[in-house]
């Protein structure tokens, strides 16, 4: 617009910035209180809860040290375990939920795909407890162990390690990083395949030329719904786990249940925060790196 | 720009004698239930411009990619530059495709598009030798300077030229071209064929243009093949086509004509007379592609509306084979020349052009009765179908 038409419409156009900022303002309101309440004041009295020291019958008492944070080493064992089940798992979910995208959205045919769609879906139509429960069966004493065991390979146990825990952590997150690369595969479009095809590149120089850039959001996407939810697992190490391979949740959940130190914990969830922090900050760059190529499928 | 000169030679020497660049033999694809391409053979000669032109599922767009390598034949063989093309995938074939919207990699920017099929070649090219190709090839398609552009910046003229640079810039030995111009608004289609036309001429590259446009296919190519369900129906220069149409659906489908039919009563040394259903009988002659019919059979007498005449009442010309009275009913005035379209007695609706040079076409108007005929060798009796 010109200078001089800007300045004919000015007042109109003022009055409607105005309600527009007062429309914006009612519409943003609800989850601004609710982001406040839920989410920065808890955050806020963990903080402060985590510079505090224990009460001597547990629980939290006013202080100021940094004796807790200090005191994070001895708590090494379950950020290592999260350190490294998390991102393995994450990998692990990314190796296998592909393929499977690829297939539902490139390789099936329309008829099939809903149905196929809809069964990977399905798990989640039951209790997550009850499903993992179903890995307590498969993986125990009278699971796969029982099976092994009838064809000659005895005392392998399952139940309880790091491998039972991972295969929960398959089970349960697959979906959630099957959808998002889903998507981002199932509106590529095929014709840029062809196009690639034509211009001399094989299948596989095709798929890492055009394919995989182009679902790249897919995967960062994936690769995060997965990874910070698993960062925060809690309920499938305890199970499957046994308490002998524990996440930060479990340490967390010990040390404001059994041991009361709120404090204590804390810092530990802090220090939580403060790799996620980091995580999406690396998340963030790395979705700034791709958006050009996000704005561009759009065509 | 040196290194396309040599293929350059090849398209002067056109004529019938030149090496054959496509081959079809006998080829036929189905699509479960569907026959799409049809057993048809024709060649193709090295540095044409070649069209496709038949409406939609006509089997002209699986006939490009059965060139292009992304079906294969059920029966018979392709060849491309004397090469059985049998079991050769896609990626190994020495032709490019512009494809329909483009198809371009939303991902690269303007010379990466070009520069992709490039940096397919094994052994690998370095990246000098790339570099100094993208640039030769988007100068040849007047857009110099472009290639650190993304995509979407482009206009819709722009992206269709980097994809003619990106299927240009591997010199294959054919360019498919997929209703390329379809996307683009009439003035710069205009343009655009007058280019691609000038490009081929530069490039002496064999291109093959698949379109539903007759006016594009007309303009462009050295030879057209019409299709209809899977079959080529005639194949020929636009001028065999417009001029001596095979039947009724090449001279419909090829400009435009007004069509009489009848069945043929008696045949002459060079043509028929034709009992129309309305009860005249017209004298026509054979067109010089199409099938010489017997009587009893149906016909259809073919005349393109710029062959017949009006006059004043009284002043007609003495020669004329068909004369007859008509009352106009519209007049389209376009320019050059002018449309009437006349109700004319026995004969129903005529369409009528006339130069903007004869005198009546400014002057006679809708509702007027003016005098209309034309010669007998100006009609052609084709097959109905």
């Amino acid at each position: 617009m010109s200078a001089g038409a800007d300045a004919i419409a000015a007042p109109a156009t003022a009055q409607r910035k105005q309600s527009g900022r007062l429309l914006t303002a009612l519409l943003l309101a609800p989850s601004a209180l609710w982001f406040f309440v839920l989410l920065i004041l808890p955050l806020a009295v963990v903080l402060i809860y985590s510079v505090g020291v224990r009460a001597p019958a547990g629980g939290y008492q006013a202080a100021f040290t940094f004796d807790n944070y200090l005191n994070l080493p001895a708590r090494w064992t379950a950020f290592k375990n999260t350190l490294t089940l998390a991102p393995l798992g994450t990998l692990i979910c990314l190796l296998a939920g592909y393929p499977l995208a690829y297939f539902l959205a490139v390789k099936s045919s329309a008829r099939w795909r809903v149905l196929l769609l809809i069964l990977v879906i399905v798990p989640f139509w039951t209790s997550f407890l009850i499903r993992t429960y179903a890995w307590i069966f498969i993986l125990g004493g009278r699971g796969i162990p029982a099976l092994l065991d009838s064809i000659g390979i005895p005392d392998v146990r399952l139940i309880n390690t790091p491998f039972a825990v991972m295969c929960g952590i398959v089970y349960a997150y697959l979906p959630l990083m099957v959808f998002p690369i889903y998507v981002s595969l199932e509106k590529l479009d095929k014709r840029l395949l062809e196009a690639s095809e034509d211009l001399g590149a094989g299948p596989f120089a095709t798929f890492r030329q055009i394919t995989l850039p182009l679902s790249a959001p897919g995967i960062i996407t994936g690769c995060m719904l997965v990874f910070i939810l698993l960062m925060g697992e809690y309920l499938i190490p305890q199970m499957l786990g046994g308490g002998k391979v524990f996440f930060i949740g479990n340490a967390l959940v010990d040390l404001f249940l059994q041991s009361l130190n709120w404090p204590y914990g804390s810092a530990v969830a802090m220090a939580l925060v403060a790799i996620m922090l980091v995580t999406v900050s690396l998340y963030l760059r790395a979705t700034a790196a791709t958006g050009g190529r996000r704005d561009a499928s759009l065509i | 720009m040196t290194s396309w000169s040599e293929p350059r030679a090849a398209a002067v020497a056109r004529t019938a004698s030149a090496p054959v660049d496509v081959e079809f033999r006998g080829v036929t694809k189905r699509f479960g239930a569907v026959v799409a391409v049809d057993d048809i053979s024709f060649e193709i000669p090295r540095g044409s411009f070649h069209s496709f032109l038949g409406p939609s599922g006509c089997g002209k767009t699986t006939s490009l990619r059965l060139i292009a390598g992304f079906e294969q034949p059920d029966a018979g063989e392709v060849a491309i530059g004397g090469r059985s093309m049998v079991g050769v995938p896609a990626y190994r074939r020495p032709v490019n495709m512009v494809f329909q919207h483009y198809a371009l990699f939303p991902h690269m920017n303007v010379a990466d598009n070009v520069g992709y099929g490039l940096r397919q070649a094994r052994p690998k090219l370095d990246r000098a030798e790339i570099d100094r190709r993208v640039a030769e090839t988007l100068d040849l398609v007047r857009l110099p300077k472009m290639g650190a552009r993304r995509i979407w910046e482009l206009s819709g003229g722009q992206q269709q030229r980097v994809a003619l640079a990106r299927a240009l810039v591997n010199r294959p030995t054919v360019l498919l071209l997929d209703e390329p111009l379809a996307a683009l608004d009439r003035k710069l289609r205009r343009d655009m064929q007058i280019e691609l036309q000038n490009l081929q001429r530069d490039v002496g590259i064999t291109f093959i243009l698949v379109t539903h446009d007759q006016e594009e296919a007309l303009s462009m190519s050295d030879t057209i093949a019409i299709m209809r369900d899977g079959k080529i129906v005639q194949f020929g220069t636009p001028q065999l086509l417009y001029d001596a149409p095979a039947n009724r659906y090449v001279a419909d489908f090829v400009g435009e004509s007004n069509f009489l039919t009848g069945n043929v009563t008696a045949t002459h040394a060079n043509g028929a007379s034709i009992a129309l259903s309305h009860g005249p009988v017209l004298k026509a002659r054979w067109s010089a592609a199409g099938d010489h019919l017997s009587a009893g059979e149906e016909c259809v007498i073919a005349v393109r509306p710029e062959v017949i005449g009006l006059w004043p009442i009284g002043q007609a010309p003495a020669d004329l084979d068909v004369r007859r009275q008509g009352q106009v009913r519209n007049r389209i005035y376009l320019g050059d020349h002018t449309e009437f379209s006349l109700q004319v007695p026995e004969l129903g609706e005529l369409m009528v052009r006339l130069p903007k040079s004869d005198p009546l076409a400014m002057s006679l108007q809708p509702g007027d009765v003016a005098e209309i005929g034309w010669r007998a060798d100006q009609a052609l009796a084709l097959r109905a179908t």
